[in-house]
């Protein structure tokens, strides 16, 4: 998402790296690489000013016999900026109050607030065990309320009915009526979106908010907003007083200017991210996390968390025991390992998050291909389990059938298993004693601190 | 040189009053917005300063106009300046003004659909909640206020009720929507639909497809099987891949415009929600980066809030008279 704003600062310290010290001058130059930066990632313009100004004044008055040279010491007064900017802690829902606890969703058309609606009830049903009910208020477009029924069975929460020809004041109160019945915990409210220019729309869910008197006001905009995000969260703040933001469609974002403006001009915190289509894509916003990440230093943190929550522990351990043991690593696992891997967003997904990546040529990045991987999957599932316990008896006729099945030729056939050779090989010398630390010796300690198995 | 300052405005004013009052109604919030401090920066007979001037870039940067493109015209204005070709702050609006038209003029081509062609095809693609399926709902009026048949089919087999709104859309206008299951295949869809419109005979067949992120490979993958099959029906058949656009989205609309362009082939683009923002600047960083024809702007809710986009009432209506 915020992989422009990366390359971009990445440019901007390089540049200090070689000098000598801060002067107005070199502190000028690069702030101004900063301020194009930031607009060119869709910040919004009053917040690159304070934000510019801020750091300046900050760099000018440091002291500089610190430890720092003036390049670390410039990204670290940057770095400490954008934390502040994003707001400095992570906060999830507040839902502390006599159930049932209402949250309201609104934003602008075509924002995702339907689909965040699921994502929010199955995060609350599965994390926070809660009983959640949703009911949309969206009487305008059509469907809306067809699409809200559709998913909330298939995260399996409860639905309130509703239609289009209700007044949504009406169909809220009556929601809360039955949540109240039915000892519901959380009362998610879909609403239609609307323009914050429209006074009648805004007029209409000002009512709805003091109709209902949610505990949580959120504001759903999407992550691709330019420069208008600010007055449209303006807006709705002013309406409604918000209590949270949640960004959606990180996935596809190359750039984070709406994420930082309109957290700074509303003052209220991020909350989630919606990050894919499915009902499972939403997480907690990390802004430290964000900010190192536009920084180019990575998000290991983030990396770190996602390998613990898609890898099965289990079958790590029995991979591990397996690779102690120095035999018995076969195509089977080593298909196990792909799958994993995918699993995590594949090479280009972890890639993206590794320190310094924004750095890297376009042309290097696209040489790590997933779609290799996908081939050489392809490959070991038209093998027979014993062909995969037992790589070795794989003939010629074999191989011709194991590349017909997989759709590829011979050659690729021969060179996975020329690269599972030389894998076994090594696994061979990990096992033996003292292999492991031999072998991160020669890496030169090229990983980060914390990254050690 | 100068010829087209003075052509421009009254240009605009020659188009037909009702568009240009719509435009407007529409596009009244970008020049409250910007265009009118902008106005507000050179009151009087101020000297134009490079801090002005400097102001005046930072304007254009915040209505979505992009680096490139704001950096283009105002280099172009500072060298005027520094010759003293520009001196008071009217001049100056001219000079955007003409400089504005300049860079939409190439891509202001109007859609033109080809008689006989039976079914004409227009595909709608673009990310996710942009508008997709209210701007076909939009087109299907527009056609057929013409006096064309229509059809839709509904190709977005992904989302949840998305057959159901684009049916809506059909009783709506009253034209027939091939649909199958959700969660059928897209490219069967639109392929069933193509046959349905040829044996009837239906003039335009616009086709739905579901929102996807550019970064998603494997969605834009399924675009481009959707085109195969499109052409496996008739390779020769009259098209138009028309892609939506949110004008709210700042800089990144480039880059959705570049890759759908990429994959699929884009020969038209709609710009939707114009009503809502206060800056329609990205309409020039598109052209200028893309030089695909705009078709479309969308500039209200209403059914009939289509527009055929037109580039001098589009930059008149932004930058407003002066009387």
């Amino acid at each position: 998402m915020f992989d422009q704003l990366s390359s971009r600062f990445a440019g901007v310290v390089k540049k200090l790296r070689g000098q000598a010290r801060l002067t107005e001058e070199n502190i000028a130059e690069s702030m101004r690489e900063v301020r194009m930066a930031l607009l060119e990632a869709d910040v919004a313009l009053p917040v690159v000013k304070d934000f510019i100004a801020a750091v300046k004044e900050r760099a000018l008055g440091q002291d500089v016999s610190s430890s720092l040279n003036p390049g670390q010491m410039v990204i670290k007064i940057v770095n400490e900026e954008l934390v502040r900017l994003m707001g400095s802690e992570s906060s999830g829902l507040d839902l502390s109050t006599q159930p049932p606890a209402v949250v309201l969703m609104a934003g602008l058309q075509g924002a995702g607030k339907t689909t965040t609606v699921a994502k929010l009830a199955r995060t609350l049903k599965e994390q926070s065990h809660k009983k959640v009910m949703v009911v949309s208020c969206d009487v305008y477009r059509p469907a809306a309320i067809e699409q809200l029924r559709t998913l909330a069975g298939r995260v399996g929460v409860e639905y309130f009915p509703s239609a289009a020809d209700q007044d949504p004041v009406a169909i809220a109160g009556a929601a809360l009526a039955q949540a109240r019945k039915q000892f519901i915990d959380v009362l998610l409210v879909d609403t239609a979106g609307r323009l914050h220019i429209d006074n009648t729309m805004m007029d209409e869910i000002r009512r709805l908010h003091s109709s209902l008197q949610p505990v949580e006001t959120l504001f759903i905009i999407d992550s691709m907003m330019g420069q208008d995000a600010v007055n449209a969260a303006r807006a709705f703040n002013e309406a409604l007083d918000l209590t949270g933001v949640i960004l959606t469609k990180v996935d596809g974002d190359a750039r984070g200017g709406a994420a930082l403006s309109v957290r700074h001009v509303i003052g209220k915190p991020i909350k989630y991210l919606g990050t894919g289509e499915k009902e499972t894509e939403l997480s907690v916003f990390h802004p430290d996390r964000v900010a190192s990440r536009i920084l180019g230093m990575g998000d290991v943190l983030s990396l770190i968390e996602e390998v613990e929550q898609k890898t099965d522990r289990e079958k790590a351990e029995k991979f591990a025991k397996k690779l102690k043991r120095g035999k018995g690593f076969n195509l089977a696992d080593f298909r196990e390992q792909l799958q994993q891997m995918r699993s995590m967003g594949g090479l280009g997904g972890l890639m993206d998050k590794l320190p310094g990546m924004g750095n890297m040529p376009q042309a290097a990045m696209q040489q790590v291909n997933d779609k290799q991987f996908m081939r050489l999957e392809a490959i070991i599932d038209s093998m027979t389990p014993q062909e995969r316990v037992n790589p070795g008896i794989i003939n010629g006729s074999r191989k011709k059938r194991i590349a017909n099945g997989s759709g590829t030729q011979i050659q690729d056939v021969n060179r996975l298993l020329k690269q599972f050779n030389q894998m076994q090989k090594m696994m061979k010398k990990m096992s033996k004693k003292g292999g492991m630390a031999k072998m991160m010796r020669g890496m030169g300690g090229r990983l980060p601190p914390g990254m050690g198995f | 040189m100068f010829g087209f300052r003075k052509k421009s405005p009254a240009a605009a004013a020659s188009d037909s009053d009702q568009t240009r009052a719509r435009l407007d109604h529409g596009l009244k919030r970008t020049r409250e917005g910007v265009f009118s401090q902008l106005r507000s920066l050179f009151g009087g007979d101020q000297q134009l300063d490079p801090g002005i001037l400097d102001d005046f870039e930072d304007h254009l940067l915040t209505a979505d106009l992009g680096i490139r493109v704001t950096t283009e015209i105002m280099d172009d204005i500072r060298a005027r300046v520094r010759k003293k070709a520009i001196t008071t702050p009217d001049q100056l609006m001219d000079e955007l003004q003409a400089a504005l038209i300049r860079i939409l003029e190439p891509v202001c081509v109007p859609l033109e659909i080809p008689e006989n062609s039976r079914p004409f095809l227009i595909m709608m693609i673009g990310v996710n909640g942009v508008g997709k399926t209210t701007t076909i709902g939009k087109l299907a009026r527009l056609f057929m206020q013409q006096g064309a048949s229509v059809m839709l089919a509904a190709g977005d087999t992904f989302r949840a009720a998305a057959i159901e709104q684009l049916q809506v859309w059909g009783e709506r206008n009253q034209v027939p929507v091939i649909s199958q299951v959700s969660g059928s295949d897209s490219a069967a869809v639109i392929y069933d639909a193509l046959q349905s419109a040829r044996a009837r005979g239906t003039d335009i067949l616009i086709a739905d497809t579901a929102g996807r992120l550019h970064t998603r490979h494997n969605l834009m993958q399924e675009l481009q099987k959707v085109m195969r099959v499109v052409d496996k029906f008739d390779s020769g058949l009259p098209r138009e891949t028309l892609l939506v656009l949110d004008a709210t989205t700042g800089q990144n609309a480039l880059v959705q415009a570049q890759e759908f362009h990429q994959v699929v082939g884009i020969t038209g683009i709609v710009l939707t929600k114009l009503d809502g923002t206060a800056r329609g600047g990205i309409v020039f960083a598109l052209a200028r980066e893309l030089g695909i024809p705009i078709r479309f702007i969308g500039v209200g809710e209403q059914l009939d809030d289509l527009r055929p986009f037109d580039a001098e009432a589009f930059v008149g209506a932004l930058l407003m008279e002066r009387s």
